[in-house]
């Protein structure tokens, strides 16, 4: 306990809450390329199975 | 449900939809009807990533029903990825920008902001990736 305080006295970084939400942008790396590679796909995937869309 | 068939417009639409609908179904046509319900409703969106969401509060069976369509759509997006030497993100996430492109007036979907929108007349608002 005690050393655990003296730790924390010296060593420790203070982090405090943001006061804005953390957005964590889960599809930053797809790239532009990609997706309009893929376009015509998607397409025809709705066409071949429309009840799950 | 059986009512005199009148010669009338609405006979003609009707007549013409089911021709139509013998030739090629359109999407919506294949949708189970309380999901096409609840779409129409806004109570369920196209999200920005390719699956579908729930719209405000929701309730058991519109959670159930969801999670049952996103079930169905991951697997189709990991088959679909693997095929196209893609990864199911990239896969779903373009699937997201044509079924948002899709939406019809009234049906909500997901801004790039996370925030749900109401599709107008216009077009819907998506990412600058989209094609």
């Amino acid at each position: 306990m005690l050393l655990g305080g003296a730790m924390a006295l010296s060593g420790c970084i203070s982090v405090s809450a943001p006061d804005k939400p953390i957005v964590i942008e889960l599809n930053i790396n797809i790239k532009q390329e990609v997706i309009y590679r893929l376009a015509d796909d998607v397409k025809e995937n709705i066409e071949s199975n429309p009840e799950i869309f | 449900m059986v009512r005199s068939m009148k010669t009338s417009k609405a006979g003609i639409v009707a007549a013409m939809a089911v021709a139509i609908g013998l030739s090629a179904a359109p999407a919506w046509a294949q949708r189970d009807p309380a999901y096409a319900a609840a779409r129409s409703a806004g109570q369920v969106g196209e999200k920005a990533d390719g699956y579908l969401g729930v719209v405000g509060g929701g309730n058991p069976t519109l959670r159930k029903l969801v999670d049952d369509l996103n079930i169905k759509r991951r697997a189709n997006y990991t088959e679909r990825a693997r095929a196209q030497n893609a990864t199911v993100e990239e896969y779903a996430f373009t699937q997201g920008c044509i079924l948002i492109s899709r939406t019809t007036s009234g049906e909500k979907y997901q801004a790039p902001d996370g925030s749900w929108q109401t599709r107008g007349a216009g077009a819907p608002q998506r990412d600058s990736r989209c094609p």
